[in-house]
């Protein structure tokens, strides 16, 4: 036995020194596990979902499959958007599976959940597809970092555009949970700072099944803005209803949460001029287009910037463990806040002290279908804001760890 | 004039909503009455057969140019025929055991079809052109009411009322209740039962398809749109009596308007209170609004 123990650990130290890894190189369990809790057959499952797994498992094969000579695994699990679930199962991994790194995927409510769990353990926790800006305010962690977009960089990219171009009265169809009321807040609050008014509000269920009630009461208020505060199937169908019941004669409509999955399914005719906000579009730049020719191959459709995010934040999370020789929970999170990070998502972007990943928004108008030439052409870049302009300012957030 | 608050037009016009989406409960509804009451099957694939049938319409549409009119006729037959052969050849050796094993195999079938559906068109959805017909909109003073809404009711009023009168006013329809009380005897008279068991239920699913296709223009075509309402449809039968017909198309018309007028006073409610009706009925009336005590 005494032997034995010698041997492994000559080999160990041999292993080590083949690599030529940093002298400190530890890596628990010999092994890094990311994990991804996403929807991946919900309402949101397109959006991210099974793809936005397959991205992050991208970012591991471009990396070898490894860091350091030790093995990268990646775990998938379907939270069926039930925070419950999410917590479980982010619980389970961390306990039992020694998970290194958590990402979260759609919806706000699961993502509040498993940042408390990752919290709790003192592991860094990646949100990428939610977007309640709670998550790097009232409910901020030092362990908690939301990489793409959230409600406060979405309201700010469309709002003041839409004011601007005469849409001052608004009414909000929001859904009924910690996302759609966090975006129908933070709107709120910059439709008044821009100089507009809001007439109302109706909230849904998630998932609802008909729209047309609330869509009435909508235009019963004779507002002149229609602010759809929720996302995935929900602004679908409430797009949907909305053109049938001829709302889009009286009333224009601005999509605050919208992904190319949901311009794709509409089609341009029921879209076309519509604005909206988003962190990544896959014609944006030579970088972006031939990732997003990679995706294509393998799915037949073209990226969201969730999955472009899914896996930019899977390759800064493992050259940050890569840099540091460990993935100690608590030094890769201090490493991640100090690396820049260039990729074909973002350029120049950081991890601030509350958690954002600050980096550029764009704000986008969708194409006629006269003027889209190919395929998932579907957006005009109108305008480009600064990260630091785009997310929460110092002033306005409410996180105790950066005041 | 106002009621409540909400003026009178407004509160009209959720009336009428309320009546469309009732509408589609009804049929619904009726399509699992029919099954539960004649075979005693809950057949928990129902929202799966609902989604199939707008699927058949888009992939009908989409591959082979066939217009929504055609759709309507082809899409339950399609169906029914996919639920007659799950008939023959599963539903049929359970009649015997508790009602549970029906609801498992079921509902298992449903997960099966929409992991398929999901897996080769994705959750984000298809749309369906609105047939030229009955495109536009009507105003009614109080409301604009799209042409295709109003159509909607119409079928649905027609179909559900049509089915009642088969069952329970015409000699097939006898024939049907009495192969249900007493199977063996009816069988002795010479009625074929077993087929005229495959043949009920492949009508149950055909009503399912059929609300399928009749919601397909309004709503985004997706596998999970079956799961979405399957919930609420099973709570309207509970409601309604298990197995009764008239008591199902009458509990989906009035769960509409209920479900409705929510939506105008308390929206964050619209999705339970349904239930909330489903726990006062069944602690009232265990058997239903109009089901018969057994």
């Amino acid at each position: 036995m005494f032997k034995l123990k010698h041997l492994a650990i000559a080999c160990g130290t041999a292993a080590t020194l083949a690599a030529a890894a940093p002298a400190q190189a530890q890596y628990s369990g010999d092994v890094i596990r990311i994990g991804f809790i996403s929807d991946l057959s919900g309402l949101y499952a397109d959006i991210d979902g099974p793809a936005g797994a397959e991205a992050i498992k991208m970012a591991v094969a471009d990396l070898g499959g490894a860091v350091n000579g030790k093995k990268i695994e990646v775990l998938v699990a379907d939270h069926q958007n039930k925070a419950d679930v999410a917590a479980a199962k982010a619980r389970e991994w961390f306990d039992q599976q020694g998970l290194d790194l958590l990402i979260g995927g759609t919806n706000s409510g699961t993502s509040l959940a498993m940042a408390k769990v990752a919290a709790e353990k003192k592991k860094p926790f990646i949100a990428i597809g939610a977007g309640s800006s709670a998550l790097t305010n009232e409910q901020c962690s030092p362990y908690t970092v939301h990489y793409a977009y959230d409600t406060t960089a979405l309201a700010k990219g469309t709002v003041p555009a839409v004011v601007k171009a005469g849409g001052k009265s608004w009414y909000f169809l929001t859904a009924d949970y910690a996302f759609g009321t966090a975006l129908q807040g933070d709107a709120s609050k910059l439709v008044t700072a821009s100089g507009g008014t809001i007439a109302g509000s109706v909230r849904h269920p998630l998932a609802a099944s008909d729209f047309s009630s609330f869509l009435l009461q909508a235009q019963t208020s004779k507002a002149q803005i229609l602010g759809l505060a929720n996302a995935g199937g929900d602004t679908i169908n409430a797009i949907k209803a909305a053109n049938e019941f001829g709302i889009t004669k009286t009333m224009k409509l601005a999509g605050l949460l919208m992904f190319i999955n949901d311009v794709h399914s509409l089609g341009l005719k029921a879209t076309q001029g519509m604005y909206l906000t988003d962190s990544w579009y896959w014609n944006q730049s030579a970088e972006s287009k031939a990732w997003g020719r990679r995706f294509f191959e393998k799915f037949k459709r073209m990226p969201s910037s969730l999955q472009a995010a899914d896996y930019s934040a899977t390759l800064t999370y493992l050259n940050a463990i890569k840099a540091i020789g460990t993935d100690d929970g608590d030094k890769a999170i201090e490493k991640l806040h100090t690396v820049k990070i260039n990729d074909m998502y973002a350029k120049n972007g950081y991890i601030r002290a509350d958690g954002s990943m600050i980096h550029d928004m764009y704000l986008m108008q969708v194409k006629t279908p006269e003027t889209s030439t190919t395929p998932w052409d579907y957006y005009n870049v109108v305008a480009t804001s600064k990260g630091e302009d785009a997310f929460t300012t110092k002033a306005e957030s409410r996180c105790a760890l950066w005041k | 004039m106002e009621i409540f608050g909400i003026p009178i037009q407004a509160f009209l016009g959720q009336l009428l909503l309320g009546l469309v989406n009732g509408s589609f409960y009804a049929m619904l509804s009726l399509g699992l009455a029919v099954i539960f009451g004649l075979l005693g099957i809950v057949n928990f694939a129902h929202g799966a057969l609902y989604m199939i049938g707008a699927y058949v319409a888009w992939i009908g549409a989409d591959r082979f140019g066939m217009n929504y009119w055609v759709a309507l006729f082809v899409a339950p037959l399609v169906v029914a025929a996919g639920g007659m052969v799950v008939e023959r050849t599963l539903l049929k050796h359970l009649y015997k055991l508790d009602p549970l094993y029906g609801l498992l195999l079921t509902f298992g079938l449903a997960l099966i079809a929409e992991g398929v559906f999901r897996d080769q068109f994705g959750v984000s959805g298809q749309q369906y052109a609105v047939p030229e017909a009955l495109q536009g909109a009507t105003n009614l003073g109080f409301m604009v009411l799209p042409n295709y809404r109003a159509w909607v009711v119409l079928v649905s009023l027609g179909v559900c009322l049509g089915t009642w009168f088969l069952i329970e006013r015409t000699r097939l329809g006898s024939y049907l209740r009495a192969g249900t009380e007493n199977p063996a005897l009816v069988q002795a008279f010479g009625v074929n039962v077993p087929l005229m068991v495959m043949l009920t239920y492949g009508a149950g699913t055909g009503l399912a398809a059929l609300a399928g296709v009749l919601a397909a223009p309004v709503i985004q075509i997706t596998p999970l749109m079956g799961s979405n309402l399957i919930i609420t449809v099973f709570a309207v039968v509970v409601i309604g009596g298990m197995g009764s017909i008239l008591g199902s198309i009458l509990t989906g018309l009035a769960l509409g308007l209920v479900e409705g007028l929510t939506k105008v006073f308390y929206p964050e409610a619209s999705n339970i209170v349904v239930f909330v009706i489903m726990a006062i009925v069944l602690v009232i009336r265990p058997a239903g609004l109009f089901g018969k005590e057994k």
